[in-house]
C-alpha cells in the first residue's frame, strides 16, 4: 500500500518536473541576464540623458544598486529587526528588556550547549589549523604532492550531510558479541581488542566525534591556503639556513611558521566563523540528542519545533556577539591590507 | 616581503656532497622514508571513510550490516547496483535530485551577475561612501545568517513566498524565496572576490577605451568580463557548491516540502529514517555527491584560485 502510494505520487511529481518546473528553470536561465543587462542598458541610456557634470554621481548607483537592494532586504534590515526582536516577548508585543537573554542564559540546559560550542570554538579551529600545516609542509616535500592534496581537499566539495552520512559507517556501533561493521569499533575490537564504543551516544565521545568530522571536512581548506603561502617562501633562504647546518625543525621553528603566521592568523579567524556557525553535523547525526547541541542548532529548534521567536532571536543575538571580536578583527585586517595597497 | 637579508647559497653543491658523511646519508634515508609513511598514512585516513561508503553503496542491501566493507574486497566479490536502482526509482531523492539543480542554477547565476555590476563600480567609479559600503560588506561576511531568519520568514509570509504556495506560471513559491535568499546571503563574498579581481586589472586599457569613446557600458562588457573569466569561474564553482549542498537556508526556507526539497534534505530525512532505509543511504549519499564530485575534480584549479583569492588577500 504504502509503496504504491509513493509511486503515485512521484508520477504526479515528475509531471510537474517536466511540463511546470523544467520550462520555468530554462526561463530563469535565459530570462535573468536578458533583465539584468535590460536594467544597465536602461538606465545608462536615463543616466547619458543627464546633464554631463551630474552623470558621474548618478553612474555608481545604477551599477551597485541591485547589490545594495539585496543586501539590505536580505542581510541588513532582517539583522536589526532580529536585534530588535530579541528584547520583545514572544508575540513581538511586549518589550521585555534583556528577559529573553536572562531566560536563555539560565536554561537549565544551555550549559551544555555553550559548553559544547565552547569545544568547537577551541578544537575545531585548532585540529584544522595543525592538520593542514602538517599536510601542507609534509606533501610539499612528496612527489605525489598534487594526487595527495586532491584527496585530502575532497570533503571540501560536499554537504555536510554526505559527511555525516559518511561517517555514521566510519562510527557504527553493534553490540560486542557480533562482527563489527562500523570501521573504529572494527579497528578497536580487532586490532586492540577493546570494547566496542557508542561514539554518537556516548557523551563522553560524541563531542569529539561529531568534531571530528568537521576537522575532516575543513582540512583541506587550510591545507591549500597554507600550502600556497608556503610555496610563496623564497628557496634561497630555506637553502641558506639548511647550509648554515640548521635541521629542518629549526628550518620549520625559525623560518616557515614565522613567515606563515599571517596566513594561519586568517585561516584561523575563518575557522572560528565556521566553528560558530556549525549546524548541520549537529543537525543531522544527533538533532542535539546525548549532550551534543549548539548554539546554531538550538535556535533552529527554538525557531520551528517550538515556534519561540523571542527565543530565538535571543540566541541569534548571542551568536553574532560571539562573531563580534572576529569581525572586528577581520575589518582591521582588511583595512591594514587596504593602507599597504 | 620587502626584506632580502638572507645570502644567497653560497657554498659548492659538489663541496657539500662530499662533506655529507654515511650516518648522514642513512638518517636522511630513514627521514624521506618516514616521510613517505607519514604522507600516505595521513592521505589513506582522509579516504578511507568515503571509500568504504563507496564500497558499501555497491554491497547487496542487507550485507554491510552484518558484516564490514573490508570484506567485500576479498573474493568472492558480489557488487550490485541494487541500492542505486532503488533509491533513484521509488524514493524521493530523483525529483529531490531535479530540485538541487532547480535551486541551485539561478541562485548561482543571480548573484554573480548582480556582483559583477557592483564589483565593477566598486573597483572602477568613485562615489559617497564607497569604501565605508565596501567595509560593511567585508563585515557581513562573517554575520551568522541565523540572524536574518525570523524577519525574513516573516516578509516572504507576507508576500505569499512560502512554499506550497504557486506563483503565477504554476512556480513553487519556495523556489522564488530561496533564489532570493541565496542571492542575498551570496552577495558580500561575490561581491568582495570580483572587486579585489576588477581591481588589478591595468588602467591604461580602460583610459584608452574611454579615449576611444566607449562608455561604462562597453567597457565592462567587452572588455572586464573577457578579462574576468577566471575569477568569474571561480565564483560560479564557489557559489554552486555552497548552494549545491546548503542545507540551512532549505530547510529555513523550504522546510519540509518534498516538492521544493533539494537534495541534502532529503538525504537528511532518509537518515533521520534510518532504521528502515539504511541500504537506501550509501547510494543516496553518492547521488547527492555526484555534481559537486565532477565539478570539483573537474574544475579544481579555479575553486582553489578562489578560495586563494578570497580569504589571503583578506
Amino acid at each position: 500500500m504504502a509503496g504504491l502510494r509513493l509511486i503515485v505520487r512521484l508520477q504526479v511529481d515528475w509531471q510537474t518536473l517536466l511540463t511546470v518546473n523544467l520550462p520555468i528553470l530554462l526561463f530563469v536561465i535565459i530570462g535573468v541576464p536578458l533583465v539584468l543587462i535590460g536594467y544597465i542598458l536602461g538606465t545608462e541610456f536615463l543616466v547619458k540623458r543627464l546633464p554631463k557634470r551630474s552623470q558621474p554621481s548618478f553612474r555608481p548607483w545604477v551599477w551597485v544598486g541591485p547589490a545594495i537592494v539585496f543586501v539590505g532586504l536580505i542581510l541588513v534590515y532582517p539583522m536589526i529587526g532580529t536585534v530588535v526582536r530579541s528584547f520583545f516577548d514572544r508575540g513581538g508585543n511586549g518589550f521585555v528588556g534583556f528577559g529573553n537573554f536572562v531566560r536563555m542564559l539560565t536554561d537549565p540546559g544551555i550549559l551544555i550547549v555553550l559548553r559544547n560550542n565552547l569545544l568547537w570554538l577551541l578544537l575545531y579551529p585548532g585540529l584544522v589549523l595543525i592538520f593542514g600545516l602538517l599536510l601542507a609542509v609534509l606533501s610539499d616535500r612528496v612527489k605525489y604532492e598534487k594526487p595527495v592534496k586532491s584527496l585530502i581537499f575532497m570533503p571540501m566539495a560536499i554537504s555536510f550531510v554526505a559527511m555525516a552520512v559518511i561517517w555514521q559507517f566510519v562510527y557504527y556501533y553493534r553490540p560486542p558479541d557480533v562482527p563489527q561493521t562500523g570501521t573504529l569499533n572494527a579497528i578497536l575490537v580487532n586490532l586492540f581488542h577493546g570494547q566496542p564504543i557508542t561514539w554518537i551516544q556516548d557523551t563522553r565521545f560524541n563531542n569529539f566525534a561529531l568534531i571530528l568530522i568537521g576537522v575532516w571536512g575543513g582540512t583541506g581548506f587550510a591545507m591549500v591556503i597554507l600550502s600556497a603561502a608556503l610555496k610563496g617562501i623564497p628557496g634561497e633562504l630555506l637553502e641558506a639556513a639548511r647550509v648554515d647546518g640548521a635541521t629542518e625543525v629549526t628550518i620549520f621553528r625559525r623560518i616557515i611558521l614565522p613567515l606563515m603566521m599571517p596566513t594561519i592568523v586568517v585561516v584561523g579567524t575563518t575557522m572560528v566563523i565556521f566553528a560558530l556557525k556549525a549546524f548541520d553535523v549537529v543537525y543531522v547525526m544527533t538533532a542535539g540528542n546525548y549532550n551534543t547541541d549548539i548554539l546554531a542548532r538550538r535556535m533552529y529548534s527554538e525557531l520551528y519545533n517550538a515556534g519561540n521567536n523571542a527565543n530565538a532571536s535571543a540566541l541569534a543575538v548571542i551568536l553574532l556577539l560571539a562573531v563580534v571580536p572576529v569581525l572586528i578583527f577581520n575589518l582591521r585586517q582588511f583595512r591594514a591590507v587596504e593602507a599597504r595597497r | 616581503m620587502s626584506v632580502a637579508t638572507a645570502a644567497p647559497p653560497a657554498a659548492p653543491p659538489a663541496a657539500a656532497r662530499k662533506a655529507t658523511r654515511w650516518s648522514e646519508r642513512i638518517s636522511a634515508r630513514v627521514g624521506t622514508a618516514g616521510l613517505n609513511v607519514a604522507v600516505i598514512a595521513l592521505t589513506l585516513a582522509w579516504i578511507v571513510p568515503t571509500l568504504a561508503l563507496l564500497i558499501n553503496s555497491f554491497r547487496s542491501g542487507g550485507a554491510f550490516n552484518t558484516s564490514g566493507w573490508w570484506t567485500a574486497l576479498a573474493p568472492p566479490f558480489s557488487f550490485t547496483l541494487d541500492s542505486y536502482r532503488a533509491v533513484l526509482g521509488a524514493s524521493d531523492l530523483a525529483p529531490s535530485f531535479f530540485n538541487s539543480f532547480m535551486i541551485t542554477i539561478p541562485a548561482t547565476l543571480i548573484p554573480t551577475a548582480i556582483a559583477a555590476f557592483a564589483a565593477y563600480a566598486f573597483a572602477w567609479m568613485k562615489f559617497w561612501g564607497r569604501d565605508w559600503i565596501f567595509l560593511a560588506l567585508v563585515g557581513l561576511l562573517a554575520v551568522p545568517l541565523q540572524l536574518t531568519f525570523i524577519p525574513l520568514l516573516t516578509l516572504a509570509v507576507h508576500f505569499g513566498l512560502n512554499s506550497g504556495n504557486t506563483l503565477p506560471g504554476g512556480l513553487n513559491a519556495g523556489f522564488l524565496a530561496v533564489w532570493i535568499a541565496h542571492t542575498g546571503y551570496g552577495l558580500p563574498f561575490a561581491i568582495y572576490l570580483l572587486a579585489n579581481f576588477f581591481r588589478v586589472l591595468p588602467a591604461d586599457l580602460f583610459e584608452s577605451a574611454e579615449i576611444d569613446g566607449a562608455g561604462p557600458v562597453t567597457v565592462f562588457f567587452r572588455l572586464v568580463l573577457p578579462l574576468s573569466v577566471p575569477a568569474l569561474a571561480s565564483l560560479v564553482i564557489f557559489q554552486f557548491l555552497w548552494v549545491w549542498n546548503d542545507l540551512l537556508v532549505a530547510l529555513i526556507y523550504v522546510g519540509g516540502t518534498p516538492e521544493v526539497a533539494p537534495l541534502t534534505v532529503t538525504l537528511t530525512n532518509l537518515v533521520g529514517s534510518l532504521g528502515q532505509h539504511r541500504e537506501y543511504l550509501t547510494a543516496a549519499a553518492f547521488v547527492s555527491m555526484a555534481v559537486p564530485l565532477l565539478v570539483f575534480f573537474t574544475l579544481q584549479r579555479y575553486f582553489v584560485r578562489g578560495i586563494l583569492a578570497g580569504s589571503v588577500k583578506g
